[in-house]
């Protein structure tokens, strides 16, 4: 950010042609949120907006359902364990991308991130197909995959990006000075791109967390995810429990928006003093 | 590029092991094996047995493209789902680049209100988004009561299930993704820029329309391309929001599978999706180039 930008003041009706549209276009984004948060704690049977009286009721029934815990401890392992899997393979492939040239590495990279890019109806009608043969329909281990390859080019993408401000000569000074390849991976390198790591860590969380459509296919009756269980909800009645696991979820992203802005400021803090501009 | 002194000195004295794994040579290749293997096996033989399938099932013939292309109501959901995205994307436009000025003129405070109010959505799950505009368009929903408090209409208007709410759902859900790359390029234009033009005798809205806006371009093709993209596989706000009649091809798909197991026929349409998407992403590529369009991503 440089201090010393300067924008023209843009008159006045221009002005407030602008910052009115602006206004109006933030108050349409928030204009959901500012919606469901209330409805969660209203104390009528129904929905209602505005809710007239204050009550818990629907966080204790969320609570109470063995249907919507299970959902939420199906979310939670399915999101955990396939960002796990999603960070370790996909460290390993930036690191594997980085610094090194070969014919066909844009096309490599394509396929790496191409699971960003297909419409994830297609991915999920394809690995429904499989899954039902190998009798993975269901299960976690088949859900853990399927989301594993959806966080998969977060990963890539993050640290690679990271790898690419990180000045190469350290690494080379630890091997000189006699450390295995994975004593200045784990001691010099790790260190430098775990801001990217851990920022690639929560998008393949958000994709395996916010994932309906392949759920959906896959997932099962049995092991169903908590988007799942809210797609079901939807469909049939439209119960304010939704608007209690709604507002949680909201929460939620509030608490992971800061995790990464924190992280955002500390890699700008360790990037300033680098000698090269980012190119 | 390493140093020269430096890549002199680094053989000499690498341990054994760094001997064998030097940090640039092949072997560090071996690195992107797992996640080859993982990719193929997750990833490249599923779809490949869609394709086939699309083929094969349930008699072998290109039966089932023949009929995507000349069957009067699927090519009225190819055309509905490509002019879907294409609204979308323009509406995207239209709303999000005052904002996404707005975001790189302020400062502070502001600013960081700004983006918390445009991350906030982005962040939060597309299911939760979707599930607020069942209740504010629904039968009695905010929007309805509103209208009839006010006296504008006497019994609820139909919203929900229209295209009209699959329209305003798919906005509000993809407008951060048009907001974001824009922004991003206007704040590396170079305001002595502006001020070039401006000491150069132009007005201000001509220093916008011709040198401002220009620059800016990138990031609009780079939102423009992603919510395009995305906006053709949208399937849950369609399904929820959207009226009976207004089909997509995602939503075609899921019915295809899991209502009728016309698996040929679904596997069909998937590749046909996939496809349009890849065609989409090349196009652009190649006219505006994927240089340009990456400039706006970072």
């Amino acid at each position: 950010m440089n201090a010393d930008r300067q924008w023209e003041s843009p008159g006045r009706w221009p002005g407030i042609l602008l910052y009115g549209t602006c206004g109006l276009v933030l108050l349409f984004l928030m204009l959901p949120t500012f919606i469901v948060v209330p409805i969660s704690f209203s104390d009528s049977l129904y929905l209602d907006f505005p809710p007239r009286g204050f009550s818990l009721q629907w966080y204790e029934r969320f609570l109470n359902s063995h249907e919507w815990t299970a959902a939420l401890w199906t979310s939670l392992q399915a999101g955990i364990l396939a960002t796990l899997l999603a960070c370790a393979i996909g460290t390993a492939a930036a690191l594997g991308l980085a610094r090194s040239r070969f014919p066909g590495k844009s096309l490599l990279v394509g396929f790496l991130v191409a699971p960003m890019i297909v419409p994830v109806i297609v991915l999920a009608i394809s690995l429904y197909a499989v899954y039902a043969k190998m009798k993975l329909v269901g299960s976690l281990f088949g859900l853990v995959l399927a989301h594993a390859a959806l966080g998969l080019p977060f990963v890539i993408v993050t640290v690679s990006a990271t790898l690419q401000r990180v000045d190469e000569r350290l690494e080379h000074a630890a091997l000189s000075l006699g450390a295995t390849p994975f004593k200045a991976f784990r001691y010099v390198l790790f260190p430098l791109i775990r801001p990217g790591v851990i920022a690639g860590a929560v998008f393949a969380f958000i994709a395996s967390w916010d994932d309906v459509v392949i759920a959906l296919f896959i997932s099962g009756t049995r092991s169903a995810t908590l988007p799942k269980r809210m797609w079901e909800g939807l469909r049939s009645e439209i119960d304010p429990t939704i608007a209690a696991v709604s507002t949680l979820l909201v929460v939620f992203s509030v608490a992971l928006m800061l995790v990464l802005e924190l992280l955002r400021r500390r890699s700008a803090r360790l990037a300033a003093p680098a000698p090269h501009a980012e190119g | 590029m390493a140093r020269p002194d430096l890549a002199l000195a680094v053989p000499i004295s690498l341990s054994p092991w760094a001997r064998r794994f030097p940090p640039e040579g092949r072997a560090r290749l071996l690195l992107l094996l797992p996640a080859l293997v993982f990719l193929l096996l997750v990833f490249a033989y599923p779809l490949g047995l869609i394709v086939i399938r699309s083929v094969t099932d349930p008699l072998p013939g290109i039966d089932h493209y023949v009929q995507i292309a000349t069957v009067d109501v699927y090519l009225r959901v190819l055309t509905s789902t490509f002019g879907l995205a294409l609204t979308v994307t323009l509406a995207t436009f239209v709303l999000g680049y005052p904002v996404a000025y707005v975001l790189a003129r302020s400062q502070g405070l502001l600013q960081a209100i700004f983006i918390m109010l445009v991350l906030l959505p982005f962040w939060t799950s597309l299911l939760v988004r979707t599930y607020a505009w069942m209740v504010i368009l629904g039968r009695y929903g905010v929007v309805n009561k509103t209208l009839m408090a006010l006296g504008l209409t006497d019994e609820p208007v139909r919203l929900l299930h229209t295209g009209l709410a699959t329209h305003i759902g798919m906005i509000h859900i993809l407008l951060p993704f048009m907001i974001l790359p824009i922004w991003s390029v206007m704040t590396r234009i170079d305001p002595a820029l502006l001020m070039a033009a401006r000491s150069l005798g132009a007005s201000p809205l001509r220093t916008f329309l011709r040198v401002f806006f220009p620059l800016s371009l990138p990031g609009v093709f780079a939102g423009g391309l992603f919510v395009f993209i995305l906006a053709l596989g949208f399937y849950i706000t369609p399904a929820l929001l959207g009226g009976p009649s207004d089909l997509t091809i995602s939503m075609l798909i899921a019915q295809q599978v899991s209502e009728l197991l016309a698996w040929g026929f679904a596997s069909a349409l998937a590749v046909t999706l996939l496809v349009v998407t890849l065609a989409v992403i090349f196009l652009a590529g190649s006219v505006l180039g994927l240089e340009k369009i990456w400039e706006g991503f970072k």
